[in-house]
């Protein structure tokens, strides 16, 4: 093994000491690695599985057999490997190392989040059973059907009122919390929903909208509430199409806002109090402060929540199935395809469904991380 | 154009008095430095001024004015903060228009302005940059840009140099100087660097714990501190401090200050004030360029003898800082650089006791 640390400048660009061969070598060895290892380390699982599988030891035992020999036995498998390409001449260790922890992570993210999008991709091509290439027209289908468009306007709303909202309650209560002494818990009783899963909230909501007959007592608290000011039970989610889809909307707004306020709030205790005094000084009202000052520094963080939840909203899924399960024109994209899939055992159209959400979400997703990329954050 | 008052001032945060009961009198145009150590309170006299602090008792005037319950923006003052606090979101233009804009100034005479400060600090070819891509100069610059072309009664400036290296600050502080004779208005300049305090000042208030020590010209400053902290913190580097003892000579009459390993005539017109103290222990302060070696004394002024010996010294190039030991005490001299001062050797010097300092070793107030 050689010790000695290798030269600065050959690390930082260690193809550009070796020739095409070498560069094709290193390519087939880093695949290799990337591959090899996560094999191994199935392999090693399978094994452990059987074995554990077939004995009869107490349960408390096979727990800690299991765990000892997973975590043990990937550890065991990243040290013999990294030892292995520290063997190596130092070039080779400098254009390999990297591979043997970032590879697997790569390898492992391409079997199962790369191979399936291009699988349904292909399967959207196709008809319902996945028989008889019938080319775009399930696309087309969609864009055209009326009550498949419905999908889209809703998605629409979702976007438009949820984002815009979270980001505007959040960046409120930011900005009045960071004055109030009650700033601490005000912001954990407004964060508090965060910790509450999307099914769990649907089922939160689905009470508080509940309606009974008016000769019952209500026990839905809005309707409760206006039944208490004279006025007659309704069924919210079920009435005045499209609006209805606010009331589901309003449930991510009270999920996200704790989310929107918690890194606005980051954001805004980063701005160096000099700034606002010059400001101030300059002859800025705190309102002027705040649009011309505040928020051109902040808008950074603004955008990243702001399609961070727009991200959350394309992919809205179970707020809408456990609150109407898609009736009352409430459908979205997420539903639909499961919708399409599932249940009608369409695989053509629920797969075009999904194609379409993932080039949905895309766009943002790109935008995002190019703004990441900008601020360092990788 | 404008003088501000401070009246009898006082700024507490709990049981801290940041401000102890000061009063102040900046004449209207002056260029007045406010000098002391951090923590002194002079920076929060500053922020009490532009009105970001709330004054706890007290009255503060801008001309005739009371300032107390004026918001910052209708004061009419500019401030410069030493970290700059340029609005990164802004161009050079925007960032110095951003007062006059949201003022209503018409865009045409913004234009004008800003472009006149500009050209005045040699910031035009900036004007579209961010303040991002700016050196740490020319942020300055841009800082000073945009307190001047609001025209403001009162120019607040907080450190505006510390962030700017040695070469760089010494140059800007000559341009600060010459932009206050050209734009004839009140300045009011927080630093902790009595260097700058002498260059730049028309007057200099001396602060320490929130007290005000003395305010006069640099020169009064220096050749007349009121007590031992102003002495100390003016001029560098700082007088040397002995105590000692006021003994009168029983046969001559003549009074000397005795240190134990030495002894220093008073001169006879200082004599007569002094003779009250004989017998005192007080407070002796001589400043380095006052001990001379003595193969290298000019002449003109009470000569008195001293020995000391060698501990360091330090060759300036122009003179040499002779740190010397007397009686176990470390002083430091500024002697002529063809002095030969060995390390461990004795060293004959003399004292320039027209210039000589005494305080009351109690009250740190000076004597004569």
């Amino acid at each position: 093994m050689t010790n000695k640390p290798p030269p600065i400048a050959e690390v930082a660009h260690p193809e550009e000491s070796i020739g095409l061969v070498g560069r094709v070598l290193a390519f087939l060895l880093r695949v290799l690695i990337a591959v090899a290892i996560p094999a191994l380390a199935m392999a090693v699982f399978i094994l452990g599985f059987r074995f554990l599988r077939e004995s009869d030891a107490p349960k408390f035992v096979i727990v800690l057999v299991s765990i000892v020999w997973g975590v043990g036995g990937v550890g065991l498998l990243y040290l013999a490997a990294n030892t292995m390409v520290e063997a190596l001449p130092d070039r080779w260790t400098a254009l390999l190392q990297p591979y043997v922890f970032v590879g697997p992570a790569v390898a492992i993210l391409v079997w199962y989040l790369l191979i399936p999008t291009f699988r349904t991709i292909y399967i959207s091509l196709f008809d319902r059973s996945s028989e008889n290439f019938v080319g775009l027209q399930n696309y087309i289908d969609i864009f055209t059907q009326r009550d498949l468009l419905i999908t889209f306007r809703n998605n629409l709303m979702w976007i438009v009122f949820g984002a815009t909202f979270a980001v505007i309650f959040g960046l409120l209560i930011a900005v009045l919390a960071d004055r109030s002494k009650f700033e601490r818990t005000a912001k954990a009783l407004i964060f508090l929903p965060m910790a509450i899963s999307f099914v769990g909230a649907g089922i939160i909501w689905n009470f508080i909208y509940e309606v009974k007959d008016i000769s019952v007592p209500q026990i839905g608290l809005l309707n409760a509430i206006v039944v208490a000011l004279g006025g007659e039970p309704r069924a919210w989610t079920a009435t005045v199409q499209p609006w209805n889809n606010l009331f589901l909307i309003v449930i991510v707004i009270w999920l996200q806002t704790g989310f929107a306020m918690v890194l606005f709030s980051a954001a805004l205790k980063g701005i160096p109090d000099d700034l606002l005094e010059a400001a101030r000084v300059d002859g800025a009202s705190e309102i002027q402060i705040f649009f011309r000052i505040m928020i051109p520094y902040i808008m950074g963080t603004i955008i990243t929540v702001a399609t961070t939840i727009v991200i959350f909203t394309l992919k809205i899924f179970d707020i809408v199935i456990v609150m109407t399960g898609g009736q009352f024109g409430t459908e979205v994209i997420a539903t639909q395809f499961y919708r399409q899939y599932f249940t009608n055992r369409n695989f053509g159209l629920g797969s075009a469904f999904a194609v379409i959400l993932v080039l949905a979400v895309l766009p943002v997703m790109a935008y995002n991380l190019r703004r990441l990329a900008e601020e360092e954050g990788f | 154009m404008a003088s501000v008052t401070y009246e009898h001032v006082y700024k507490r945060w709990g049981d801290v008095v940041a401000v102890n009961d000061l009063t102040l009198e900046v004449a209207d145009k002056e260029f007045m430095v406010l000098v002391g150590p951090s923590g002194c309170g002079k920076s929060t006299s500053l922020r009490l001024l532009a009105g970001l602090e709330e004054i706890t008792e007290g009255i503060i005037k801008i001309g005739d004015r009371v300032v107390n319950d004026v918001p910052p923006k209708d004061r009419d003052i500019a401030m410069v903060f030493q970290s700059y606090a340029l609005y990164p979101h802004m161009s050079v233009y925007d960032n110095m228009a951003f007062g006059l804009k949201l003022r209503k100034v018409p865009k045409a005479e913004i234009d004008k302005k800003v472009k006149e400060a500009a050209e005045l600090l040699g910031i035009a070819q900036l004007l579209d940059r961010k303040p991002k891509a700016l050196s740490g100069g020319q942020r300055q610059r841009v800082a000073l840009g945009r307190a001047i072309v609001r025209n403001p009664k009162v120019f607040l400036l907080d450190e505006p140099l510390s962030n700017l290296d040695a070469k760089l600050r010494v140059e800007t502080r000559a341009n600060i100087s010459k932009l206050h004779k050209r734009l004839g208005t009140t300045f009011i300049y927080v630093t902790h660097d009595q260097v700058e305090a002498m260059t730049m000042a028309d007057r200099i208030a001396v602060l320490k714990d929130g007290i005000l020590q003395q305010v006069d010209s640099p020169q009064n400053l220096y050749n007349y501190p009121a007590n031992v902290f102003v002495a100390g913190f003016i001029g560098s580097p700082s007088m040397n401090f002995f105590d000692v003892t006021l003994v009168e000579e029983s046969d001559t009459g003549k009074l000397y200050v005795d240190g134990g390993s030495f002894r220093l005539e008073v001169p006879p017109d200082k004599a007569e004030t002094l003779r009250k103290y004989k017998g005192r222990e007080l407070i002796f302060g001589i400043r380095p360029e006052d001990i001379h070696a003595a193969d290298f004394t000019p002449p003109g002024f009470f000569q008195v003898p001293m020995k000391a010996t060698v501990d360091v010294t330090e060759l300036m190039g122009n003179e040499i800082f002779v740190y010397g030991l007397t009686g176990g005490k470390q002083f430091i001299a500024r002697v002529d650089p063809r002095t030969s001062a060995r390390v461990g050797e004795e060293i004959e010097l003399r004292v320039n006791m027209d210039n000589m300092h005494l305080f009351d070793p109690e009250t740190e107030v000076a004597l004569v």
